[in-house]
């Protein structure tokens, strides 16, 4: 996806292609014989100090993470860390009530939303893309829950959810004594209803990356099957949606990622109470809470971390090696 | 029956093209659609517009008698939502100029200059901005406990200061910005460079005079996006922030709603205002946020 940006430079166009190669071997290495000593300083600085801060807010609490997850540690000194080896992970994948359900709930997450708003955010996709009037204006609405703060969305749905005073119970008469549905408070409910407003959010998201997706599928291929007398969904079965390969597994990456981030939805909707647990919901707790056990946190973290890097390093690494050879 | 009729009813019908069933029925299911979406959000703007009492006494749903900003202006200054602004205003500003700032210098020295280690370092930026927040929030939140800076912050350290959300936005932004303006930057053509150095200009002006004004486009889609992507965080600073007073407008939100939006009509006047700033950007930029989006969209 990174490769083909819509966005392309006046320049790129003004270059004849074979020599907009982007920088050859033997152009880089010119580039760097020309250097003064005094750029090298410069080039290293340039490229140093954000690595640094990089690096050293991102990755070496990463790794942070993993080290104290064998250990306990006050937090206070250094020297009162100490090793307990898997003591930290037994504990939380034998003991931990909350663990299993947070896994499952993340799980959950994906499922859903991979099932129900990414096929929707296509098919949302597809159709404005037909050249219809007014299409602006429908991209709009779909995409304006993207817009807005996670925070915001859920007290927005905490007012349709709301018990008593909420839009839904209030149209279909649940908010009398007796009749109550608890969209918020049932741990067999809560989730769902939830994953509703995370879902409405996500499909405008697909739709926005489905249209970029769309928009570069060569409209000669459309032509030629409809000369070929294939219908709309022939169409699109057969020769548009192969050709979006690259759009969908950004969306899985995604898709998978916004489900590992799950957290502010979820937080200010009913706090990660009972039926909505997360791995994002326990590391939090477990630092704002009232005991803090680093050692503990971090395990929780880990489990969190070895998910995400199952996921991003083979797509990155995919990424890259296309990039090295275009 | 049909080879008489058709000669006489096909001109009318192709110079009536577009009144076509299917184009009626699409635009009638997405403006369906399109409505449904903004239901939620126009049952909060309906909620913040009725006074209290009126709504507890015939029921959320039912027909206004009065409409008012009431709710909208006791929300802002009953909770002095102005003060909250003006913290996320302190922190977005420097975290978006400094991350675009650092990024476009990591792009250029990656993307220019092929000592060995670029592939690597691009791939450590883009897979540090894929990591979920939750990974490095416990060590962080020590580091920044552990980190002593009397005299600097009001808080003496770098948790609960204004400057340690700065540090986390850009260390966790500039990933992916970075992997954005590399790409931006490969597709200009390298001769331009390449003859400013001839012409014995330094590598500081090759960035600073020469490629960074042809990023601008690039330059104002990432701007547009990281200043709503800040400006809705709301993680960072609920862990990294203590002091109530001291939080940006999205992360207060939720104190907020506890002491001075005692009742929903107030939440939703409340949640409403802080959506307004970054809907104002939306409309305003729309072009920029949505092709920033969809031109890096590995980001999750």
């Amino acid at each position: 996806m990174a490769t083909d940006t819509p966005m392309k430079s006046p320049e790129a166009a003004a270059v004849p292609p074979p020599r907009r190669a982007s920088g050859t071997g033997r152009d880089r290495q010119g580039h760097q014989r020309l250097l003064t000593r005094r750029d090298r300083i410069t080039l290293g600085l340039m490229a140093g100090v954000p690595t640094l801060l990089h690096v050293a807010l991102v990755w070496v609490t990463a790794i942070a993470s993993v080290l104290l997850a064998f250990t306990t540690w006050d937090g206070i000194g250094f020297d009162s860390i100490t090793w307990v080896g898997l003591q930290n992970f037994t504990q939380l994948f034998q003991d931990n009530p909350q663990f299993w359900p947070a896994v499952q709930h993340n799980v959950v997450w994906f499922v859903v939303l991979i099932l129900v708003p990414t096929p929707l955010g296509l098919f949302l996709a597809v159709q404005l893309d037909k050249r219809i009037r007014f299409s602006r204006v429908y991209q709009t609405a779909f995409f304006l829950p993207v817009v807005i703060s996670m925070a915001c969305i859920g007290f927005v749905w905490q007012l349709v959810y709301n018990p008593d005073t909420g839009l839904i119970n209030s149209i279909i008469g649940a908010n009398e004594p007796g009749h109550y549905i608890d969209w918020i408070g049932d741990p067999d409910l809560n989730l769902w209803a939830v994953l509703v407003a995370a879902s409405w959010r996500h499909t405008g998201y697909m739709m926005i990356l489905y249209l970029a997706g769309l928009k570069s599928v060569d409209p000669s291929l459309r032509e030629a099957s409809a000369l070929d007398g294939a219908n709309e969904w022939q169409t699109f079965r057969s020769v548009i949606f192969p050709t979006l390969r690259p759009t969908n597994t950004v969306v899985l990456v995604v898709t998978i990622i916004e489900a590992l981030r799950a957290f502010d939805l979820v937080f200010v909707f009913n706090k990660g109470a009972q039926g909505t647990e997360l791995l994002s919901i326990l590391v939090t707790n477990n630092i704002i809470g009232e005991s803090s056990r680093i050692g503990y946190g971090s395990a929780i973290a880990v489990v969190l971390l070895v998910i995400s890097l199952i996921v991003i390093i083979p797509y990155l690494i995919a990424t890259f090696r296309k990039e090295r050879r275009a | 029956m049909s080879t008489l009729s058709t000669p006489a009813g096909a001109p009318p019908a192709q110079r009536r093209a577009p009144v076509r069933p299917a184009r009626v029925l699409l635009h009638v299911f997405l403006a369906g659609t399109a409505l449904a979406w903004l239901a939620p959000l126009l049952w909060a703007v309906f909620s913040a517009l009725r006074p209290y009492g009126e709504t507890s006494a015939k029921g959320y749903v039912s027909w206004p008698d009065t409409l008012t900003l009431d709710n909208f202006t006791n929300a802002f200054e009953q909770s002095d939502m102005l003060h909250y602004f003006g913290n996320t205003l302190l922190i977005a500003v420097p975290a978006v100029l400094l991350t675009l700032f650092l990024s476009s210098m990591v792009a250029f020295y990656v993307s220019r200059f092929d000592f060995r280690l670029n592939l690597a370092l691009l791939l450590v930026f883009t897979a540090g901005n894929l990591l979920p927040q939750q990974v490095i929030i416990t060590p962080l939140y020590r580091m920044y406990l552990l980190t002593d800076l009397p005299g600097i912050t009001a808080s003496g350290k770098l948790y609960d200061s204004a400057l340690g959300l700065v540090l986390i936005h850009v260390a966790f932004q500039s990933g992916f910005c970075a992997f954005v303006l590399s790409n931006y930057m490969r597709s200009l053509p390298h001769e331009l460079t390449e003859a400013a150095l001839v012409d014995g200009a330094s590598a500081w002006r090759l960035y600073w005079q020469i490629t960074l004004p042809l990023c601008k486009p690039a330059m104002a889609a990432l701007a547009t996006l990281l200043s709503i992507w800040i400006y809705n965080d709301f993680f960072w600073a609920l862990v990294l922030i203590s002091t109530g007073d001291n939080m940006p407008i999205t992360s207060a939100l939720n104190n907020l709603s506890g002491q001075y939006f005692t009742d929903p009509n107030l939440v939703a006047a409340g949640a409403l205002l802080t959506a307004i700033p970054t809907l104002i950007v939306y409309f305003l930029l729309q072009r920029q946020f949505v092709s920033g989006l969809t031109l890096g969209s590995a980001k999750g």
